[in-house]
């Protein structure tokens, strides 16, 4: 069981969308992860550096909210390493071969009404939802 | 200049996954799970998000152009096309075995979980290997 936090998930989520909106009027880009990463390499495009900034301010995110707050940044992560490299490039590949994740198509992409964006976050909420269910009903249950 | 800024958002969008509880892989798996542990929170991460982008989007794309740029970088694909489906599809997969997307994961490299560091070198080998397929 993990706790049921709608206001802190609100919160959370507005910060992210300000940093979307902030990088459209400041860089005139899209905040999307899988698009900013897997542009990086190989390391040609014009925007190589703004690209790796954004990332390198995801990785120190933690130690941000570490030294705010004081506590521990909490999450349990699975440790069955071979599901984990499965999922690694499931979730790499099926990114840029679908043209974006959950903050492209699902945050930037549904915002902005685009029937592409619609689609791509209906089918991975679908087949994610498929997913857990099997993992944990089917095989697990 | 922009090196700065796209630092200070890239944080500023790694606080708010930690924030929301989308950096917890057990929180979106349970997001996921409706018929067994459901945790409904994350709804209120993209409801929090694309409300804020919706509007915000709005005011920023009618100043005509970005502050650092001379215009908007914006897709320019509009064909819902069978690579746009699959991609999504094989996403969604992975996004259900592991809990973890791409901001979230890179984020968690900062908070050390042994598992972050099994899935994100899988997940740049899958971006990798997706981008040379694409070319």
């Amino acid at each position: 069981m993990t706790e049921f936090t709608p206001i802190a998930s609100f919160i959370g989520g507005a910060l992210i969308g300000l940093s979307a909106v902030l990088l459209l009027a400041l860089e005139g880009r899209i905040a999307g992860i899988s698009g900013i990463a897997s542009r990086l390499f190989p390391p040609t495009d014009s925007h190589f550096q703004e690209r790796l900034a954004f990332i390198l301010g995801l990785v120190l995110s933690p130690a941000l909210v570490e030294a705010v707050t004081g506590e521990p940044v909490l999450q349990a992560v699975s440790s069955n390493y071979p599901l984990l490299v499965v999922a690694g490039l499931l979730v790499g590949f099926g990114a840029v071969l679908g043209g974006g994740c959950t903050s492209g198509h699902g945050v930037c992409g549904l915002s902005r009404l685009s029937p592409r964006s619609i689609v791509a976050t209906l089918v991975f909420m679908l087949t994610a939802f498929v997913t857990v269910y099997i993992v944990r009903h089917v095989i697990g249950g | 200049m922009p090196v700065i800024v796209n630092l200070l958002l890239g944080l500023l969008f790694g606080v708010g996954l930690i924030v929301s509880g989308m950096a917890n892989p057990a929180k979106v798996l349970n997001f996921l799970d409706v018929f067994g542990t459901w945790d409904p929170s994350l709804a209120f991460v993209m409801g929090g998000a694309v409300l804020v982008a919706f509007i915000g989007f709005r005011f920023v794309l009618a100043r005509g152009r970005p502050v650092f740029d001379t215009a908007f970088h914006l897709p320019t694909k509009r064909d819902i096309d069978n690579p746009l489906v699959l991609g999504a599809a094989l996403f969604g997969i992975g996004w259900g075995l592991g809990g973890f997307c791409p901001g979230p994961a890179f984020a968690s490299l900062g908070v050390g979980a042994t598992g972050t560091y099994v899935f994100v070198p899988a997940m740049l080998v899958g971006m990798w290997a997706a981008r040379r397929v694409g070319r």
